[in-house]
């Protein structure tokens, strides 16, 4: 074999895989973004479709928009009830009923077998309930389909997120959740940033006495697993009275972290001492050369430790469900995860929804910074 | 000490000062308090009564304990190792000149930023045994041997490996980091075995796999840690696809019953804090031997940061 086809041979078994572990990847994402475009029928029905659709059919010549019900297996006609008393009703009646009793039925028109039960679909969220959908019994052939995206559900969802409750005078919507997010999202971003860039700084560029042994304290602290502190924590907290508030999620991030500082530690040092020396020989304080030189070369690393904890905050569920007790005050992620176990697995098309939203965010911050994003998850290695 | 160094400490002590605070309040003090309330019967209302080592005994005799404790190694034991096959998997084809790299390299890796209460909603609905997508995909692969997909998270069976999927899902990270790590893999190795006659199994069995060992085993070991703390998604989805009843229950049956689900209802629901605290210690010990694996394995990475 030449060394060109088998190249080519082997580029094609990884194009292959590449493409099938897309699909697998790809397809949880598929599968919610369809969902969350769907009515809520069209989720609860068998066999799984991913397009989601609206069926338009001829119920009593109007044409409607319908739900596909069920599909009827025997032959036999939609009649109305000539007697007794369900005098005046419509229904279905198989071929042997119509044989045994003639006089008892008015057939309206013949069903053909493999027809659809439809029922006029009614916009339930919006209250359009009538007291008994029009239905018929028509061949599939008489259903037109269309593509349809119920963009509707974005607003629903996020309204019903909030299930319209009222914590005093304020009213709790999907906005208060999104601004609690974001106030603990900024207020920690801004602290982590600021705190551990200035304590970085006096690993990195400082020599003194116990520093060494200092940072080898600080990089032990990485290991010590958050169930750990989960309690006395929970006490410190609510011995300054902060459990309830958002205190507890965004001010810690305002006194450093063990990861941020190894970070952005391991940026300083690679900045030549020179730069640093020379500001000292023209009498530049400490904190002027941090200011005026380090900081200014350090973008790349301050960008990287904004988004990281700015995802770290967005995603937090533990934390959050320990430290917050009113609605009023819950993040997103809580308020999805309430919605959620208040709802009840029904309404999946809005907890979609509402996912999709929460989702949105992220990927758009990692879309607009990516390439710094993954330099940054590559040089260290161990976040997780 | 002399002036000078004494004006560097003082400097030193300057620029760190809030990270002193930060330790003392956020990390030591927990870690000491902590150990202290394992030896106490404590709940937040009251202050702790030294009880010795009551809690552990009594932790060794409490079922629940060692099944929360099997059932978090049967989750680690699988998701671990699986999870690093993947990810390394798909560095190595990444790896592989082909066109379009960076668009896959960003799909395999978006999942794992998804917040984890999104994606456990996502998997929850996937893994419905009646209209989700996975059995939407398996029943008619299943059908013609006459079986049909399980109740996934409903299944005490299939409730954990249910868990597991989800978990591959978010293998991005590591992928990443292995994808660097090969691409510092010198590519004359690799031209030398081809010289040798080596083939592409051969290359990456005595090339690749010795260059990246050290990244990869301290990075299971860090996976290992992380699902030892296994937490969120179980909470949330044993919960969801379980219904009524008490999210950190563990169903069905238990089977997700994971150690930081116990250790966050003994300590928040019950509000037996010093029992809790007995569990977070014994957790910190296998993590902190865990870690000492890891720092065997990378030994050299931290050692050039000092």
């Amino acid at each position: 074999m030449t060394p060109g086809r088998r190249s080519r041979t082997s580029r094609v078994v990884v194009v292959t895989l590449l493409f099938l572990f897309s699909a697998a990847f790809l397809a949880p994402f598929v599968w919610l973004i369809s969902t969350s475009l769907k009515p809520i029928e069209q989720t609860l029905s068998l066999p799984v479709t991913i397009i989601p659709r609206a069926y338009y059919a001829s119920i009593g010549g109007q044409r409607v928009e319908v739900t596909l019900d069920f599909q009827v297996t025997q032959t036999g006609a939609v009649a109305r009830v000539l007697d007794g008393d369900d005098k005046g009703r419509q229904l279905f009646v198989d071929d042997a009923q119509l044989a045994a009793n003639p006089l008892h039925f008015a057939v309206i028109h013949a069903v053909p077998a493999g027809s659809w039960h439809v029922s006029q679909r009614f916009d339930h969220e919006l209250g359009e309930m009538g007291p008994a959908p029009a239905w018929d019994i028509v061949p599939r052939a008489q259903i037109e389909s269309k593509v349809k995206f119920r963009w509707s559900n974005y607003p629903r969802a996020l309204a019903s997120l909030g299930g319209g409750e009222q914590t005093g005078r304020k009213r709790v919507d999907f906005w208060t959740y999104l601004g609690n997010s974001l106030t603990v999202a900024v207020l920690g971003v801004i602290g982590t940033v600021i705190s551990n860039a200035i304590i970085a700084y006096g690993f990195a560029r400082l020599k003194w006495r116990g520093r060494d042994a200092f940072f080898a304290v600080t990089l032990a602290t990485m290991m010590v697993p958050f169930p750990v502190l989960m309690v006395p924590l929970y006490g410190v907290f609510r011995a300054f009275g902060m459990i309830g508030t958002l205190l507890p999620l965004w001010l810690p991030a305002w006194f450093g972290s063990a990861f941020n500082i190894f970070l952005m530690r391991q940026f300083f040092r690679t900045i030549p001492e020179e730069l640093s020396e020379a500001a000292r020989i023209d009498g530049c304080s400490e904190w002027r050369i941090f200011w005026r030189i380090i900081i200014p070369l350090s973008t790349p690393v301050l960008v990287v430790v904004a988004l990281f904890h700015f995802i770290f905050v967005w995603n937090d569920f533990l934390a959050p469900l320990l430290y917050l007790t009113r609605k009023d005050t819950y993040t997103l992620a809580l308020a999805l995860q309430s919605y959620e176990s208040q709802n009840g697995g029904v309404q999946w098309h809005y907890l979609m929804a509402a996912s999709a939203v929460t989702i949105l965010p992220v990927i758009v911050l990692f879309l607009f910074a990516q390439k710094t994003f993954i330099r940054g998850i590559a040089t260290t290695g161990s976040k997780s | 000490m002399t002036r000078t160094e004494r004006k560097e400490l003082r400097k030193g002590l300057g620029f760190t000062g809030l990270w002193i605070i930060g330790l003392a309040a956020f990390t030591a003090y927990p870690v000491v308090a902590s150990l202290y309330y394992s030896f106490c019967d404590y709940s937040i209302l009251k202050s702790p009564v030294w009880c010795g080592i009551e809690n552990y005994q009594q932790l060794v005799q409490d079922g629940l304990f060692w099944k929360s404790l099997r059932n978090t190694l049967f989750y680690a034991g699988l998701s671990v190792p699986l999870g690093t096959v993947v990810a390394l998997g798909l560095a190595v084809l990444l790896n592989c000149d082909v066109r379009g790299k960076s668009a896959f390299r960003l799909l395999f890796f978006m999942p794992s930023i998804v917040p984890v209460v999104a994606s456990a909603m996502l998997w929850l609905w996937i893994f419905n045994g009646e209209y989700g997508l996975m059995n939407g995909v398996l029943n008619p692969i299943l059908a013609p041997f006459g079986l049909h997909g399980p109740a996934w998270l409903a299944d005490p069976t299939w409730s954990k490996p249910a868990l597991v999927i989800m978990s591959l899902w978010g293998t991005g990270n590591a992928m990443v980091i292995y994808l660097a790590g090969l691409q510092n893999v010198p590519a004359e190795l690799y031209e030398a075995a081809e010289i040798d006659g080596a083939n592409a199994w051969q290359r990456f069995v005595h090339v690749t796999l010795p260059a990246i060992a050290p990244v990869v085993a301290f990075n299971a070991i860090m996976a290992l840690i992380g699902a030892m703390q296994l937490f969120a998604q179980a909470y949330i989805m044993s919960e969801g696809a379980n219904g009524n009843g008490n999210a950190s229950d563990g169903n069905p049956a238990r089977s997700t019953l994971f150690y930081t689900i116990y250790l966050f209802s003994t300590a928040f629901q019950d509000l037996r804090m010093g029992y809790a605290s007995a569990m977070a210690y014994i957790l910190f010990i296998i993590t902190a031997g865990l870690t000492w694996l890891a720092a065997r394995f990378a030994r050299g990475r931290y050692e050039d940061a000092l």
